[in-house]
């Protein structure tokens, strides 16, 4: 009775296994989705690590299952019993050599692409710098080149190395665009670094990953990535028809409030420079280098 | 410190165990030291941690003064003299309890106590000046973290003499018994420890803060 | 003092229907208790037996007792959470409801259950392994549990009196500071975790010493069963890192307190350095849980394949190389701080390695089962059920020590699947094995089979059926702690199945606690003391086991000492050092460890409302409870032969 509970309720997982993956499709898989170099290495990276432990976890399993039906405790099971047999140093190197070869493995791949991504991603293009600032709960986008801001959603062009700086004017946050790469955090007082890159037209889910409250949940953005000429259109668009965002504009912007898109044609010179140098950026010097630009 | 390592010397604290039988039947005073120099051991990373607190924010001075202006180089080498000092005397107190002398190390624990507690008084009234400048723990960062570290080390001398005090009355009740001497040896080892933590936060806070 | 905390409205936390039922509920079961003890006359009992006690396997046991009721807050919050995430756009909590939610969750699950488990297996199984009559300091042993229930009690209370904390169990400034989190809740989980931390640090303390200087004679450290080498390497680890959370949380209540500025945003002050300070203290706080569970394992899989331990010098060597690799890892936390390509490859480096050891345990795990005779008993249920998921647990953990992939999974769900994996189906699983396989040692009974065995299933089951969902929406891009999500993310599906999951844990642990209550009134008496066939010391003595443990000292000559010793009863040879009996030397109880840790919580509860008179009436107590014991020269008394001969006596033993 107790031994067929058991495998009814063995039967649960592939069942479960076979609804979820019914219910959902690939391209929800954002992560395995990627639309850009960045978010491919990572992906890569990910799938090599699952094979290498793949290597190990496998057979873990199968190892257990086997010794627990070979060497149970029933009556008249043959299976060798040995009570005092616990040293083999031929079987212990073994064990330790495999995790080690796995993760000599692992971490040289670790290493080369943590240098990797420390560097625009495709030096071809012009690269293009966004200053992104997270507030509660809300997104902010600057872009200092065509002058103009955004709130919630941002336009990049593709095949440009897209350089976002990013920093917080509220509790510190992360900012997150799973199909184009991986996150970085966005904290008060300091000017972070994040090449990302799209190479095809789309719109990609973008949102804050680290907890700032209680508008947290609605800090979703979306990163709208077009051709150049496109882009550029849609830049010289806003300058046109949106309004400015002024220095009051910014400290309402500040407060806490969940809202939608904005667009705003200026923001005040500067304004990010400041922020950053009050909350504490005047004492790191690594702010200061990236926000001159320098590598 | 020469002292401690004099009675340390006595004290081994790590043998390790599987030797004595029937360890139970007397309470052990190794035990006690061993388990206050462990206690010491915690309270350092706890020190070490003020310290690498000091360290990241000393120069975040936002809109108050530097380390410079604030520091009195009379004040803290006075306070630097006194518990230095009374290391040494309560290293003499400990000196004398071996030897079995319960005057001296009544006596020696009064003087330590003195000083303790000139110590203290100093300190609190470089607290106190600077506070009345308007200089306070809500001014900057690194004046939050200088009254954090100096202010925790000041709290645990101030410990230690609530303590010295309790011990110096048993000493005196009881002469030098096995527990009273295992405790006057403790509370030695957690003055010299304090006075060890005081050296550091002299070079670290004050004598890099006047230099630079 | 803030007005705010003068209204009434404010104080007793009001307006909703679950805070009600909380606040009758708990009003209730206070009188239902005070009730009981009245009638049957137990109040005197509950203080000279509990309160007051200092003896390692009493209080061991409160440990447990309060885990468990923990597990349970844990778990309903858990429940909640998983409702309300059950379907998109769902209304039944709001985002300040949820957010307490989670946070209390978090912090109750590892610093209320966890904690609380580890030190219960502790305080009951190490003394009597290593063959000691009680642990080196017992008086500082009660301190050490009062402050944590205590500290646990300031916590649960912030449920209706004030409000919870909300800034997650991490509580990362700035905006856990006063500017952005104002009410008491924050002042709450400051202050418990800080008088249960203090707690913490004496149990380091004390069984570093009790096991490096209360060994009986023969036992040299290579001798020790498995269990004590990992409560060693945990004390080692509690030592060192808990001052570090202890100074970190200090600082953030001189900001919330006294408006200092060392993780502010203005005036200089600096997040990262909290950060930096409690993941130097959280990583290894995970290994400060799990090395114990994995002494369990080790004991349990060894005694129920009635086979030595494979590899034990493997083993010992893996432990402290985890424990002492633990302390260089915790940037990996962190990753997407951006500390740059240098620091980050260093902490994937130090994070994988800590895998090498880990998997070389489970290897020898299985050796040790291979050419064994395994019993699949309800606590080896928990090893096997343990096995391949700490393997994927552990496997998804070194995928996120990879530091470029990391970026992807950090704060996703993928993340929680892993870290839930490692925490429920290590340190919940070894608990719950551990708890399965002492229990006839504290209570004299047997934990009935039928209920356990119901328990685990569900337990396990739903553990996959919860959890495996989570790592693919972290693929999918949902992140954590968001309290509502939208529907076309095809988030939906995988979220209904996690909460099924979750349910069925949830009756997996009824059926557990069915179990227990269903055995204090039918389970089955252990009357010889070694109910498993066990290999250890502790399964020497009679269950439960005399208050002074061992009428006379053993006299180690092996490693599982207790399986050698039943060898040679049976071929005739008299173990050593069966002389006669003398008397025992023991600490007396004392009431004051009871006293001072209350006298920490009215201080505490002062300071989370800013009332200073009650804080320093608390701490005036808390002096004076010092200086008390300090004064104190009578602490011990001698148990005489003729008692402890009629002890013996009374299980049948000479």
């Amino acid at each position: 009775m107790k031994y067929k509970a058991a495998r009814w309720l063995r039967m649960l997982p592939v069942g479960a296994a076979c609804l979820l993956l019914s219910g959902c499709t690939r391209e929800q898989f954002l992560v395995f989705n990627p639309a850009g170099p960045v978010g491919r290495i990572e992906m890569h990276l990910i799938i090599l690590s699952m094979v290498l432990i793949g290597i190990v976890v496998v057979p873990v399993m199968l190892i257990l299952w086997y010794i627990v039906h070979r060497f149970r405790d029933r009556p008249n099971n043959r299976a060798p019993y040995r009570p005092e047999w616990s040293e083999n140093r031929t079987l212990e190197i073994i064990w330790w050599g495999i995790p080690i070869i796995i993760i000599g493995i692992l971490a040289v791949n670790t290493v080369h692409d943590t240098f990797r991504l420390t560097r625009p991603p495709e030096p071809t293009g012009k690269p293009l710098t966004i200053h992104v600032t997270s507030l509660d709960w809300k997104w902010l986008f600057e872009y200092p080149d065509q002058k103009i801001a955004t709130v919630n959603y941002c336009y990049i062009p593709t095949g440009r190395p897209i350089q976002f700086v990013l920093t917080a004017d509220a509790p510190m946050n992360s900012f997150w665009v799973p199909q184009l790469g991986g996150q970085e955090y966005t904290m008060p007082g300091m000017a972070m670094r994040l090449w990302l890159e799209a190479d095809k037209p789309g719109t990609y889910f973008g949102s804050g990953a680290n907890f700032t409250g209680r508008g947290y949940a609605h800090m979703k953005f979306d990163v709208i990535a077009t051709s150049d000429p496109e882009f550029s259109q849609w830049a010289a668009k806003v300058r046109q028809t949106a309004p400015a965002l002024t220095r009051s504009g910014y400290t309402q912007l500040v407060k806490q409030s969940v809202v939608g898109r904005m667009s705003f044609s200026s923001f005040p010179p500067g304004l990010f420079q400041e922020t950053i140098m009050r909350e504490g950026g005047m004492y790191m010097k690594h702010d200061i280098s990236v926000l001159d630009n320098k590598a | 410190m020469s002292v401690t390592q004099e009675a340390l010397s006595n004290h081994p604290p790590s043998h390790v165990g599987g030797e004595h039988v029937e360890h139970a039947d007397h309470p052990d005073p190794n035990l006690w030291i061993f388990g206050f120099w462990i206690f010491l051991a915690s309270d350092l990373i706890l020190f070490a941690s003020l310290f690498a607190t000091y360290a990241v924010l000393h120069t975040h001075i936002a809109n108050g003064p530097s380390a410079r202006q604030i520091f009195d180089v009379t004040g803290f080498t006075a306070e630097t003299l006194f518990l230095l000092t009374s290391s040494f005397t309560c290293g003499l107190a400990t000196w004398s309890m071996r030897r079995g002398q319960r005057g001296w190390v009544a006596g020696w624990l009064v003087v330590t106590l003195i000083l303790g507690l000139l110590f203290i008084g100093f300190e609190v009234d470089e607290f106190a000046t600077n506070s009345m400048k308007g200089y306070g723990m809500s001014t900057s960062a690194f004046l939050s973290a200088f009254y954090t570290l100096v202010g925790t080390h000041g709290c645990h001398v101030s410990l230690g003499i609530c303590w010295m005090i309790a011990i110096l009355i048993q000493v005196l009740r009881l002469g030098i018994t096995e527990v009273t001497a295992r405790k006057v040896f403790v509370v030695g080892l957690y003055w010299h420890f304090l006075d060890v933590v005081w050296v550091f936060i002299f070079t670290v806070v004050y004598l890099t803060g006047v230099m630079g | 003092m803030p007005d705010d905390t003068l209204n009434v409205s404010h104080f007793l936390v009001t307006g909703d229907p679950l805070i009600y039922g909380a606040d009758v509920s708990i009003v209730v079961v206070s009188i239902a208790i005070v009730a009981v003890l009245t009638y049957y006359r137990k109040w005197g009992w509950l203080w000279r037996e509990w309160l007051t006690t200092v003896d390692h396997k009493k209080i061991g046991i409160m440990y447990m007792i309060a885990a468990l009721l923990m597990l349970f807050r844990g778990g309903v919050d858990a429940l909640l959470m998983r409702m309300q995430l059950a379907f998109p756009n769902t209304r039944f909590l709001e985002a300040e409801h949820y957010n307490q939610i989670f946070t209390t969750h978090g912090t109750i699950m590892i610093l209320f259950m966890a904690m609380p488990f580890i030190f219960a297996m502790m305080n009951i199984a190490v003394p009597l392994m290593i063959g000691a009559r009680d642990v080196a300091f017992p008086y500082l042993n009660a301190i050490s549990f009062w402050m944590f229930f205590f500290g646990a009690m300031l916590f649960n209370l912030s449920f209706v009196i004030g409000g919870s904390p909300d800034a997650g169990w991490t509580s990362y400034p700035p905006l856990a500071e006063s500017d952005f989190n104002l009410g008491p809740g924050e002042n709450y989980y400051l202050l418990a975790l800080q008088i249960s931390g203090i707690g913490s640090i004496a149990t380091g303390i004390n069984f570093f010493v009790t096991i490096l200087k209360m060994r009986a004679p023969g036992m040299t450290l290579m001798r020790m069963p498995l269990f004590c080498w990992a409560i060693l390497a945990t004390s080692i680890l509690i030592i060192f890192v808990f001052p570090v959370l202890t100074v970190a949380l200090a600082l953030l209540l001189i900001d919330r307190i006294a408006g200092a500025h060392f993780f502010t945003m203005l005036g200089g002050g600096n997040p990262m350095m909290y950060i930096n300070m409690f993941w130097i203290w959280g990583h290894p706080e995970v290994y400060i849980v799990i090395l114990p569970a994995f002494g369990i394992f080790s004991e349990v899989v060894a005694t129920f394949s009635g086979k030595r331990i494979f590899g034990y010098a493997s083993m010992v060597a893996s432990l402290m190389a985890i424990a002492v690799i633990s302390y260089f890892t915790w940037v990996h936390h962190f990753f997407t701080m951006g500390a740059g390509p240098g620091v980050n490859s260093f902490f994937a480096l130090s994070t994988m390695i800590i895998a090498i050891p880990t998997g070389v345990k489970i290897f020898n795990w299985l050796a040790t089962m291979y050419n064994g005779r395994v019993r699949v008993t309800v606590p080896m249920k928990w090893a096997l059920g343990f096995i391949p998921n700490f393997a994927v647990g552990g496997a998804t953990g070194v995928m996120l020590s990879v530091a470029p992939a990391d970026y992807q999974y950090h704060n996703s769900y993928f993340l929680i699947a892993h870290f839930h994996q490692t925490l429920i189906g290590g340190v919940v699983f070894g608990m719950l094995a551990g708890m399965y396989y002492w229990w006839p040692k504290m209570f004299g009974f047997v934990l009935e089979e039928r209920y356990a065995n119901w328990g685990f299933w569900w337990f396990n089951i739903g553990f996959y059926v919860c959890f495996i969902p989570q790592y693919l929406l972290g693929f999918m891009g949902m992140t954590r702690r968001i309290y509502t999500y939208p529907t076309g993310m095809g988030w939906s599906t995988l979220n209904l199945i996690s909460t099924i999951g979750a349910f069925m844990m949830g009756l997996g642990f009824l059926f557990i606690a069915a179990g227990i209550v269903y055995s204090i009134f039918y389970g089955e008496r252990d009357t010889t003391g070694d109910p498993w066939n066990g290999r250890t010391l502790e399964w020497s003595v009679p269950s439960p086991a005399p208050h002074y443990n061992f009428a006379r000292i053993p006299v180690v000559t092996s490693r599982d000492a207790w399986w050698t010793m039943k060898k040679e009863r049976k071929q005739g040879v008299l173990p050593p050092g069966e002389d006669e009996i003398r008397p025992i030397h023991m600490p007396k109880n004392s009431g004051r460890p009871f006293i001072l840790s209350l006298s920490f919580f009215v201080a505490g509860f002062g300071l989370v409302f800013h009332w200073y008179i009650l804080t320093v009436i608390g701490f005036s107590a808390v002096a004076a409870c010092l200086l008390l014991r300090s004064f104190d020269y009578d602490t011990d008394y001698y148990i005489p032969v003729d008692e402890i001969k009629k002890t013996e006596a009374s299980y049948g033993r000479s």
